[in-house]
């Protein structure tokens, strides 16, 4: 099970700090963003299915685009960019 | 023998357990960073049920090779091709394989569907599960199946506002599946636990979500009934229509489908030889029927003789599985909620009003994109399907999005 320790990140510059064992969505959220990126004609996203499959999720993760932030766990130091 | 287990929910732990246990080498794959699939999903704020526990530590025990966060995509001649978004391409040997992969919720579109969230009815868990802050949010459950009480009683729990759970299946149709909650009294009790945890709010059934509303968030829903409509305000929309089995990679190892299930025996085996499949691929029965499979495929493909009574003991869930589909299919009113502007293929933002002139699903993706982008169909897909009957679409390698270097690097 996971441990109680804490985690610092910074998402989109803003220095967050969770549990570990939170997934990027959640620390997201926690930070309160509801926009993840925005679809191909312009329109706010954010997750739909929580799960893997939809990829409406996706934010830069150090510099890597398109990274499913229900997928990943936050880890000390990441960045992370929404749009 | 070496058993590769590709799922580690419900149906991949018992197998994988039983496997090892019965002095397997086993190998236990799953695209999620942990243990649990979808009924078992645990994180900082949601510690895992008894059951999970219990298999999990059954896991423990043994020597099993377990990959996280790694997603399989298929099979050549070195073994199974799996591809990580930290490690990159995987590649896992093995002699015998089984596909515990579960199952993905249907969603329909509806005007604002589409909007920050709103999300599916175990989406919304998951992300709760995860971390995401819910105290104090209203929230509005809909759709349809047994998930939305337990995703409705998990949020009460958690200190939000339940405002309206809303099931779109009457209750002439669910009185149907009475007798089955007597014949498993287990869910029965399951089910008042999560009425008493909800109450004083209760299930509107033969009622829906008919459109959604906000600028970059929903704000408020209107439900119906199919004679009046009505608003509710909401933080949170959790909507899903049922599931559906993930039967891909099955597909992708020439496992044969049929009507949208994993085709398997008594002993769990595919149509490929050495390929077994267990738990909601097959078909979608719950967490007792998903463990029960996991053991007997892994019995079966030891060749282990005594898998009979754990044969007959899967038959007692036969009819709870049919009748649970039958309880709730789904009514037409909500196959026919989408306007000409509303999204249905939300990777490329390909509209009703577009798709609805198109013959088949092949044109679609030719002429219009919808199903090309990052999900591969996999949201839209069994949408169009209920929508306009096109055929489900055969996976195209890679299953998932991969890095070009991931992919080269596999060849
Ligand atoms: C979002 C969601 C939430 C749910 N919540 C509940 C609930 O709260 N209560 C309840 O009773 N039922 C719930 N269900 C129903 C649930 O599906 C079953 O009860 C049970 O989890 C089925 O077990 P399973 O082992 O068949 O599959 P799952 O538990 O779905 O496990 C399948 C696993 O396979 C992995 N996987 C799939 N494809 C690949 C691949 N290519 N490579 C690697 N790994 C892969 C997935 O990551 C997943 O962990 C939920 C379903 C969904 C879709
Ligand atoms: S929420 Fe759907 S892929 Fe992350």
């Amino acid at each position: 099970m996971a441990t109680m320790n804490k985690i610092r990140l910074k998402i989109d510059g803003k220095d967050v700090e969770v549990l570990e064992g939170t997934t990027l969505a959640a620390a997201i959220y926690q930070a309160g963003g509801t926009t993840f990126h925005h679809s191909v004609s312009g329109q706010p996203r954010g997750p739909l299915c929580g799960m893997g499959i939809c990829f409406d999720c996706r934010v830069t993760l150090n510099g890597t685009p398109h990274v499913r932030s229900c997928m990943n766990l936050c880890r000390e130091g990441m960045e992370v960019t929404t749009r | 023998m070496r058993i590769a287990v590709i799922g580690a929910g419900p149906g991949g732990l018992a197998a994988a357990a039983t496997a090892a246990e019965n002095g397997a080498d086993v190998l236990l794959v799953d695209e999620n960073p942990r243990a649990g699939g979808q009924i078992w999903r645990h994180g900082p704020m949601a510690p895992p049920p008894k059951l999970a526990m219990e298999w999990i530590r059954r896991i423990q025990a043994q020597r099993i090779e377990t990959h996280f966060g790694v997603t399989v995509l298929g099979r050549d001649s070195n073994g199974l091709v799996a591809y990580s978004e930290q490690e990159g391409h995987v590649c896992l040997q093995c002699d015998k394989i089984i596909l515990a992969t579960g199952a993905r919720e249907l969603f329909l579109p509806f005007p604002g569907w589409t909007l920050p969230n709103v999300f599916g009815a175990g989406g919304a868990q998951a992300l709760l599960k995860a971390g995401m802050p819910v105290e104090g949010k209203r929230i509005v459950v809909a759709g349809s199946g047994p998930l939305l009480l337990a995703v409705a009683a998990t949020f009460a729990k958690k200190g939000a506002h339940v405002v309206g759970i809303l099931e779109q299946a009457g209750i002439h149709s669910l009185l149907q599946f009475a007798p089955e909650l007597i014949r498993h009294p287990a869910k029965l009790i399951q089910g008042v636990g999560f009425g008493t945890r909800l109450f004083p709010t209760r299930p509107r059934f033969g009622t829906w979500v008919c459109r959604a509303m906000g600028n970059d968030i929903v704000r408020e829903v209107i439900a119906t009934d199919g004679k009046r409509e009505w608003p509710l305000p909401c933080d949170i929309l959790a909507c899903g229509f049922g599931l559906v089995p993930n039967v891909e990679l099955a597909q992708a190892l020439g496992c044969d489908v049929e009507k949208g299930k994993v085709s398997v025996d008594e002993h769990q085996a595919t149509s490929q030889s050495g390929v077994y499949c267990v738990g909601e691929s097959t078909g979608i029965g719950g967490e007792d029927v998903a463990l029960l499979e996991g053991e007997i495929a892994a019995l079966a493909a030891l060749d282990i003789p005594n898998v009979t009574s754990k044969i007959h003991e899967r038959w007692r869930w036969e009819s709870f599985v049919s009748n649970l589909g039958r309880a709730f299919a789904l009514r037409k009113e909500v196959l026919q909620l989408a306007e000409d502007t509303t999204t249905v293929c939300r990777c490329e933002d390909v509209s009703f009003g577009v798709l609805k002139n198109q013959p088949d699903q092949r044109s679609a993706k030719l002429y219009t994109r919808c199903g090309m982008g990052p999900c591969q169909g996999r949201v839209c897909g069994p949408a169009c399907h209920e929508l306009f009957g096109w055929e489900l679409n055969k996976p195209r390698w890679p299953l998932s999005p991969v890095t070009l270097d991931a992919l080269l690097d596999s060849q």
